[in-house]
């Protein structure tokens, strides 16, 4: 039943503004593919051409082998979940799951059994004869669900579906949702602009920027392992300090950066080093000290985060963010050393 | 828990309801008087002049006239009017301002003007027949209500519940038809209502396309009012309130009249 999706060089316009430029993307089958971005980075539009709702300037989508790039969105046979859940007002719920149902031909019995039983899997059995305008905005998003899925698709697309709900149901639904999708095996594709929603429910993650998909990896690698600047700034790395090697000796590499920084890396800890690169940190990747060798600091404004207290720091190399220990908290003006932490820290070579 | 009312509130109130109601009795109370000319008070009461309605022919002819155009105008309106508001709505992003402008056009020029224009240009130039342009020249007239109505009613629909019908495997066609006019009903009834009423009531572009032997119910009012004095025209009066009454009863037992007020 499901299928695997293919998106092969679409380049993609509004009017004249170039929206979608050379992208490509393979989605295994059964596996759920985020696409994550800040709006207008191009991942509704991708779904919405995935869905044919839009048409691409060129390039090609398949779906399970078949060119879908010119059939008519109402032919495609892919489920979709709307961000503002998209309902049939005028219809009950079960005449909402049973919709897809209805254009297929099925009535009757085979209908009513299989929208019941999909309302069972939601949890909703007793809300059949409502009305959407009746329901919370969980149980809209559960029919929402029930109504894509209950049509068996090959390919299952989420448009922001978490995004009106409160924190605490967007956390539960996103799990239901991924245990609703490993349970069918259902290709899926979700787009969001939240972070923690995407890592947390996908297989792999593609995170886009300007059009263009800037990496595309499993959560655990884009977190740790950024491909590039952009990555690394999204994923949370604050401090991108540009660095030259000007040694490589035994105990490691040297390697200096602006204002004539020079650190030691060990190649242990960091992997290869190239000549040029950028150590990227996280806030907790700079440990404020005031013994150890490290970038000499001036500690600006403290604030507190509740696990360590963050100082934005002036330094010979620009300014960076650390974090420091809740044990002794430093005083603006304070002078200190910032040493990178090497599993909260990495190198990104050049682009 | 009482509150005091102002006094000049109250009178300004009650001023407001003699002036809006006030017409209205006076006809009613014109229509039922005995004598053979326009009066108020009623001296007598007698039910002869609406006999009177239906004894004269032009008037039976014209109500069955008026009727007719209101209502193929105002489906021709509805027919043209509904896909514009729908496109216009659904499009505005991609479509030039000014095409919403154009649908407005008709309510913004003087009617005279444009039954002139209507009668120089689509009775005369093309010989039209004169219930022809009579339906055109209503149509033309009521378009720009159904626009607006449908318009703002569209305006509160989610265009992603026409999509998430499509990818279910509903074709536009049927969508538009399936889902779409289920959930603007209430528009397109209040469309018809006001299309049909201003259609009813319409005098200044009819007179300009009216011509031998075909009339519309008002012009047909001022021809009789320009003979005679009697008060048949208050007759006829009081039998279109009724009937605008009546839709409006039906209107408020199966819809509620409050989508009026939307």
């Amino acid at each position: 039943m499901t299928q695997a999706l293919s998106i092969q060089s679409i380049t993609a316009h509004y009017g004249t503004t170039k929206v979608l430029e050379d992208l490509s993307l393979e989605v295994a089958e059964g596996e759920l593919v985020s696409l994550l971005g800040a709006s207008g980075c191009g991942k509704t539009t991708t779904l919405r051409l995935v869905a044919g709702f839009l048409e691409p300037t060129s390039g090609k989508i398949e779906l399970g082998g078949k060119d879908l790039t010119r059939l008519p969105a109402h032919q495609r046979n892919i489920g979709l979940v709307f961000q503002n859940y998209a309902l049939f007002p005028h219809l009950s719920v079960a005449d909402n799951v049973g919709f897809g149902l209805k254009q297929r031909g099925i009535s009757g019995d085979a209908k009513t059994k299989r929208v019941n039983a999909m309302l069972e899997r939601v949890g909703l059995a007793p809300f059949g004869d409502r009305l959407p305008g009746a329901l919370s905005g969980g149980q809209k998003q559960r029919v929402a669900l029930a109504r894509a899925l209950v049509i068996e698709p090959p390919l299952l697309m989420f448009d922001e579906p978490l995004s009106n709900l409160d924190a605490k149901l967007r956390v539960d639904m996103r799990v239901e949702i991924r245990q609703l999708q490993r349970a069918n095996g259902t290709t899926s594709v979700y787009v969001t602009h939240d972070q923690e929603e995407a890592f947390s429910i996908s297989d792999r993650v593609a995170i886009m920027h300007a059009g263009r998909i800037m990496q595309l990896d499993t959560p655990e690698t884009l977190y740790q392992r950024p491909a590039n600047a952009f990555v690394a700034r999204f994923v949370g790395f604050e401090n991108l300090i540009p660095m030259t090697v000007v040694a490589r000796g035994g105990a490691g590499v040297t390697a200096e950066a602006a204002g004539g920084v020079r650190l030691t890396l060990s190649q242990d800890q960091f992997g290869a080093i190239p000549d040029a690169f950028t150590l990227a940190c996280r806030a907790d990747g700079l440990a404020v000290t005031t013994s150890a060798d490290g970038i000499p600091a001036t500690l600006g404004l403290r604030t507190y985060l509740g696990r360590a207290y963050q100082y934005q720091c002036d330094t010979p190399a620009g300014h960076l963010t650390a974090n420091g220990p809740l044990t002794r908290p430093l005083e603006i003006g304070a002078a200190a050393k910032l040493v990178p932490v090497p599993e909260q820290c990495t190198i990104l070579a050049p682009e | 828990m009482t509150r005091s009312i102002h006094p000049v509130l109250i009178a300004l109130t009650v001023l407001v309801f003699i002036f809006l109601v006030g017409p209205l009795v006076i006809v009613l109370g014109a229509a039922l008087s005995d004598t053979s000319y326009l009066t108020f008070p009623p001296q007598g009461l007698s039910l002869r002049w609406f006999e009177n309605i239906f004894e004269i022919e032009a008037f039976r002819r014209t109500i069955v006239t008026s009727l007719e155009i209101a209502f193929l105008s105002t489906g021709i309106a509805l027919v043209v009017g509904v896909p514009a508001a729908y496109a216009l709505n659904r499009y505005r992003i991609q479509l030039p301002g000014w095409l919403s402008t154009l649908f407005i056009l008709p309510v913004l020029v003087p009617e005279l003007v444009l039954g002139f224009s209507l009668l120089k240009n689509v009775a005369t130039q093309f010989h039209a027949p004169i219930f022809v342009s009579l339906v055109l020249g209503h149509s033309l007239l009521v378009l720009p209500y159904v626009v607006r109505v449908i318009s703002a009613s569209l305006a509160a629909f989610d265009f992603s519940i026409e999509e998430a019908a499509i990818s279910l495997g509903s074709p536009r066609l049927k969508t538009f038809f399936t889902i779409l006019l289920p959930n603007v009903r209430s528009g397109v009834i209040a469309a018809f209502i006001l299309a049909f009423i201003t259609s009813i009531n319409d005098v200044s572009i009819s007179i300009f396309l009216t011509g031998p032997g075909i009339s519309t119910l008002p012009i047909q009012i001022l021809a009789h009012m320009e003979q005679f004095f009697d008060p048949t025209v208050a007759s006829v009066s009081v039998l279109l309130m009724g009937l605008t009454v009546a839709v409006m009863a039906a209107v408020e037992r199966t819809l509620g009249l409050t989508f009026f007020a939307k």
